[in-house]
């Protein structure tokens, strides 16, 4: 679901290894060719791309953890059904992404490794608590909202590899963004108490969900390159304002209020919103937000109590492999 | 915390329309077992399939992708390979 901030690229030309061959990837590039697995790249493009899409599979991986607090607790059966099937949903797309990483050269022990290890970033959206029921209203809505305003330009992005992944995961994607308005249309028309609870889930994740789409675009790093190599195709401030356009009539019509008194419309229409405190995305990024030491936690205790069935797989696997040859010899 | 690096498969499915088996993505299992298992679980949540195929990735040849333009050259000059090639007056119809 969610790239925010990770798209920005690391270095620029200046050591490019072979002047020719860069040109050449460059015009095509610009012919919008796709670059597959085993072509030539750049380092800094191969570099660019594993950290981005590693990030984003990171993303989905502990993006399940939020939500899948609510799983034993949702309020229905059908709600609980497609609570559990959107959780699923956001594991295979991590796998599909580490796929896609790993056609860079970086195996997916490696990735895992820098994820569990700290090293690797994750959205940072997901170090934010799911307080209430109308949390996870307010994810599908908003998260995955901004998530797919992100991932639409990455279907066209120039890495084969990433940009089919991203199709298949921007098509099934779409029921998780109406599942969540669906439980907020509920709660809006619910009790008084529901209908606050909707309120305060949306004045807890509007200011964070805005920080998704990363630093404004006057400070956002290298995002040239991305732009001039096909990764980005539309800047940080470009993206938040389509979200912000689409999102403020679909609040109208639930009746709630987004949390910024100054928010004016322009002469173009565009809602235009108050100064983000990037400080707060800052600290989240460096771990000190509300849950990350606690996604980690949750992350590892899983790798580390998975760890019996990996060793299992293998040793089944190699015990097999023994008797096949054992028979072979016969 | 290291862990041994399991192997990759390729994944292929057929859909339910007839068409020929198509490669969907790749994945990390132990053995064929666990790997139809989980291509089941990944790549066929919404009905994708009748049928799976996977195959160790270590066991596909593929062509050199520097090399395309000398390997795909010879179909590229003989247009006279296309029905369009050919003209048919046009009182002769549909053809």
């Amino acid at each position: 679901m969610y790239t925010q901030a990770l798209n920005s690229s690391d270095g620029d030309e200046r050591g490019v290894e072979d002047v020719a061959r860069a040109s050449q990837f460059q015009a095509r590039i610009d012919a919008d060719e796709r670059i597959e697995p085993n072509d030539w790249m750049p380092a800094a493009y191969r570099k660019t791309l594993t950290r981005q899409i590693s990030q984003h599979a990171h993303s989905e991986i502990v993006g399940m953890l939020p939500e899948g607090n609510w799983i034993t607790r949702a309020p229905s059966l059908r709600r609980k059904a497609a609570l559990l099937a959107k959780v699923q949903d956001e594991c295979g797309h991590g796998l599909y992404l580490y796929a896609a990483a790993e056609t860079l050269g970086t195996s997916r022990e490696e990735l895992v490794d820098g994820m569990l290890s700290g090293k690797a970033k994750y959205s940072s959206i997901f170090n934010y608590p799911t307080l209430t029921w109308a949390d996870i209203g307010t994810v599908g809505w908003l998260v995955d909202g901004a998530a797919i305003m992100n991932q639409i330009p990455l279907c066209r992005c120039s890495y084969g590899p990433y940009a089919r992944a991203m199709i298949r995961v921007c098509k099934e994607e779409s029921f998780h963004q109406r599942q969540g308005f669906e439980i907020m249309v509920t709660l809006c028309r619910g009790t008084a108490e529901q209908k606050a609870m909707a309120q305060n889930a949306l004045d807890r994740w509007w200011w964070p969900v805005l920080m998704m789409f990363g630093p404004p675009d006057q400070i956002s790093q290298h995002s040239d390159t991305s732009t001039k190599w096909k990764i980005k195709r539309f800047s940080n401030d470009e993206l938040r304002q389509k979200f912000i356009d689409a999102t403020v009539p679909q609040a109208e019509f639930l009746g709630l209020t987004i949390p910024d008194p100054g928010m004016k419309q322009n002469e173009n229409g565009n809602w235009v919103h108050s100064p983000i405190d990037w400080n707060e995305f800052k600290q989240v990024l460096a771990g000190n937000g509300p849950c990350n030491r606690d996604r980690l936690a949750a992350r590892r205790k899983a790798h580390e109590e998975g760890a019996w069935v990996r060793e299992a797989a293998a040793a089944y696997a190699e015990k097999r492999k023994r008797r096949q040859l054992a028979q072979a010899a016969e | 915390m290291a862990t041994p690096n399991v192997p990759l498969w390729e994944v292929f499915i057929r859909s339910r329309n007839g068409l020929a088996h198509k490669h969907v993505g790749s994945l990390h299992a132990a053995d064929p077992t666990l790997a139809l298992q989980a291509a089941r679980d990944i790549y066929t949540r919404r009905g994708e399939g009748l049928s799976i195929w996977v195959v160790p990735s270590n066991a596909i040849t593929a062509s050199d992708p520097s090399e395309k333009g000398m390997m795909f050259e010879p179909a590229e000059s003989k247009i006279y390979r296309h029905p369009t090639f050919y003209d048919v007056p046009d009182e002769v119809g549909h053809m």
